[in-house]
């Protein structure tokens, strides 16, 4: 419609504007705009940008964030025609069993091509929020020097960068509110990054360097975290000791989010009390997470800062159930753990008596390949948790065995989950009480807990598990399938049953190409299938390729491997073309 | 216990590798020896979905100790199995070790309590290694605790010429004469103590 193209002219003369209008709306452009600009929802953007030609440009001249979940779908040139006025940007690259080592290095998702377009067409760009992508110093260093008013970096599960990039960052961004790097792989060159941030500079407001494994100059550090007033976050190293918290918390008394560093140090009389009294002076905590190596004596300084917490991430600190048990007696208000399986069954029974409005449990292992007599959590520890937390939503379980029962039972009084990753260790692992599979124990879940959006399974499990799902599981999203299922029908019934399956990602299962085949439709409106080690082959995969031409369909070539047989499938929907980065062993068909 | 309906319909079981009697099911578990073991998961090019347990593969019972230190098949830690990301997987291993190797250096205050019996006794003893540093400050208080003599340990004789010996058994399940090993040897594999009658011992010393 001639008027949407014309916009800037509407200005002009608003009254003929009105009267022109047909149809949809009877406001001004300006009006609708600032309307649809107070819709933050993507998925309402979304819709409202279908209703008509009017609204869509509203909706595109008003967005300011904009979220890109597989980064090789859209091209960084169409992206900033369709929006041009855009300040926050966050991007997903690597399939997400790139975590575990199934994606070769190089693959791709580099950081720097849309760095180079944002700078032309988002110059006043202030946030960046990066998730499993490539990204160089060059491009830190490139970010830091091209857009003024830049604020906010978060990097996580990234690569390819060193604190050399952190220096350009801290050297460069005077408006830096928000450093924030988490779980990446990073060259830590230990060269004193943090003395980068000019004395000047007072804006920081979230600190995050948690995964570093060298020193830092704390003396730098001690004298930003005095100066940076509005400092909300801080999240430490290991290489932080207690009286160097002791002396940041002393500066810092207004942290909402805290990740301690070593939690193990020799501590005199003196210093515990005041490392006491700095936690009972830090009102406003809700986060609580790092402790590195803990010294679990010292544990109970944390105890006057634990009623208000309500998210404890204690999933890298091995605690044994009695030392998590004391702890969470002044921990009634926790929404939000995240722990390590040494705790076991008795340290989660202490949850469900003392975190009666838990929301998400994760209970990561310590030792995953241990074998035999290895402890850790079983299916008593989760029916636990269930009995006592009727509020639990999220759940991320690693177990060496699990029952049908005992999950029935667990969503029988959770029946609000929306995220359940059960991940039983021993791949194929029957139930261990019956010995049948677990076909069962998912049936439940997908029975019981309508509002299901993401699931992770794991077990010995047949065709009936996938049956169940595709039949009851309407609002899932997400899937996450590992040696399971006995034949293409399993997969079929998912990709027939499941309405909203936006990501599917499977491993070391007996699905061929009938199974592929089955969702040529489907995968259209998914956002990803990832297949690895499964019983597809080339040919399945260049039949795929021929018949949907607007999907990507990536095979990862190993060295050495048969070739007719496609052992890592990615296909994705996209609107940019076949990727022109893909490196050699990467072949689009 | 019965094999699953899917193990059954592909006999995986029947073209397995294993070490140790046939018939074991998946449910024994291993010993304790096996920690340290990966998992092992048979992959095969023709079938990708492996269903048996693990410990299949790393069964034996005790007879068969000297397979432990045999050549193994060749153990494959499946990639990216568990889904655990390398940060957290490297993060946990090194606090492992450091715990191990503290405990190993006895330096964290942790007992290392072992059973003490004798012949005649009415009941047993715990004394805590760790409290000494070697073989004359354990054997001077094991004499004080039970009243009795050892004499002089020679590497040859053993404990000749005395009432008692003190013996220990080890992690292999043998019991062994104290004061052979170097002492930080001794009280990492000790698991339990027992003082015997001289003419016992000298069973053990003539060996």
């Amino acid at each position: 419609m001639e008027c949407c193209n014309k916009r800037r002219m509407m200005k002009e003369s608003p009254e003929s504007n009105f009267m022109n209008r047909r149809g949809s709306s009877c406001f001004p452009d300006e009006v609708l705009e600032r309307v649809i600009g107070m819709l933050k929802s993507r998925k309402d953007r979304s819709s409202v940008s279908l209703v008509c030609k009017e609204w869509y440009n509203a909706e595109r001249w008003s967005r300011r964030n904009v979220f890109i979940g597989n980064c090789y779908s859209v091209s960084p040139e169409i992206l900033t025609r369709r929006f041009p006025n855009i300040r926050s940007v966050t991007l997903k690259g690597k399939p997400r069993f790139s975590d575990f080592n199934l994606v070769p290095a190089n693959w791709g998702a580099d950081i720097h091509f849309w760095l180079v377009v944002f700078a032309e067409k988002y110059p006043f760009l202030e946030e960046l929020r990066l998730k499993r992508m490539t990204v160089s110093d060059e491009s830190l260093k490139f970010l830091a020097r091209s857009f003024p008013n830049f604020k906010a970096i978060s990097l996580q599960n990234c690569d390819g960068f060193s604190t050399d990039g952190l220096a350009a960052i801290a050297a460069d961004c005077k408006n830096l509110t928000e450093l924030d790097i988490q779980e990446n792989v990073i060259d830590d060159k230990n060269d004193n990054w943090l003395t980068c941030f000019p004395e000047s500079f007072t804006s920081l407001e979230v600190l995050n360097f948690s995964i570093l494994h060298n020193d830092v100059n704390f003396d730098a550090l001690e004298k930003l975290v005095t100066r940076c007033k509005s400092l909300k976050t801080l999240k430490l190293n290991k290489s932080i000791t207690l009286e160097q918290l002791q002396r940041l918390l002393f500066r810092a008394p207004q942290l909402c989010e805290l990740g301690t560093g070593s939690f193990s140090q020799e501590l005199t009389t003196q210093q515990y009390s005041e490392l006491e009294s700095a936690f009972s002076n830090c009102k406003n905590l809700n986060t609580l997470s790092g402790l590195w190596v803990v010294t679990p004596q010292y544990l109970p300084v944390l105890y006057p800062a634990c009623a208000n917490l309500t998210f404890l991430n204690f999933s890298y600190a091995p605690l044994d159930s009695d030392d998590i048990a004391k702890l969470l007696v002044h921990c009634a208000n926790i929404r939000r753990l995240w722990v390590v399986d040494t705790i076991e069954d008795k340290g989660l029974e202490a949850v469900g008596t003392h975190c009666p409005l838990l929301e998400e449990l994760r209970v990561f292992p310590a030792d995953p390949f241990a074998e035999g007599d290895a402890r850790g959590v079983t299916d008593s520890g989760f029916i636990a948790v269930s009995q006592g937390c009727r509020n639990l939503h999220y759940v991320l379980y690693f177990c060496r065995h699990m029952t049908n029962a005992a999950v029935a039972t667990v969503v029988q009084n959770c029946p609000d989950f929306t995220h359940f990753r059960l991940c039983i260790m021993n791949p194929g692992q029957p139930d261990y009480r019956t010995s049948e599979p677990m076909d069962e124990a998912f049936g439940a879940v997908v029975k019981t807990c309508s509002k299901l959006q993401r699931l992770a399974i794991s077990g010995l499990l047949t065709d009936l598990t996938f049956e169940y799902i595709g039949k009851y599981a309407k609002n899932l999203e997400t899937l996450s399938v590992a040696f399971a299922g006995s034949s293409d029908w399993g997969m079929q019934c998912v990709l027939e049953g499941c309405p909203k399956l936006r990501k599917l990602e499977i491993r070391d299962c007996p699905f061929g190409n009938a199974a592929l085949l089955s969702g040529l439709e489907k995968y259209e409106s998914m956002r990803s299938l990832w297949m690895s080690d499964c019983k597809v082959t080339m040919n399945g995969c260049r039949l795929l390729a021929k018949e949907m031409p607007r999907l990507n369909v990536e095979v990862i070539k190993e060295d050495g491997s048969d070739d007719s047989q496609a052992e890592r499938v990615y296909v994705y929907r996209s609107v940019a073309g076949p990727r022109r980065d893909a490196p050699p062993f990467v072949l689009t068909l | 216990m019965e094999p699953s309906i899917y193990q059954s319909e592909l006999n995986l079981e029947a073209t397995e590798l294993r070490l140790g009697l046939p018939g074991r099911t998946n449910n024994k578990r291993s010993s304790p020896e096996d920690r340290s073991r990966s998992i092992s998961i048979s992959i095969s090019k023709s079938s990708s979905v492996d269903s048996s347990g693990p410990s299949n593969a790393t069964d034996h019972d005790d007879d068969d100790d000297d397979h432990q230190n045999s050549v193994q098949p060749a153990k494959v830690q499946v990639v990216g199995w568990p889904p655990v990301r390398s940060f957290r997987r490297n993060s946990m291993q090194q606090q492992k070790q450091k715990k191990d190797e503290h405990n190993n250096n006895n330096g964290d205050g942790s007992a290392m309590y072992v059973k003490v019996s004798m012949a005649g006794a009415p009941y047993l003893r715990k004394i805590d290694l760790n409290v000494y540093n070697s073989y004359s400050q354990l054997l001077n208080a094991l004499q004080n605790l039970f009243k009795c003599t050892f004499g002089e340990y020679s590497e040859r004789e053993g404990y000749n010429g005395s009432e008692y010996a003190p013996t220990y058994e080890d992690k292999d399940g043998d019991w062994m004469l104290v004061g052979d090993v170097p002492w930080d040897m001794f009280t990492c594999s000790c698991k339990r103590l027992r003082i015997v009658k001289g003419s016992e011992a000298k069973g053990l010393a003539s060996l």
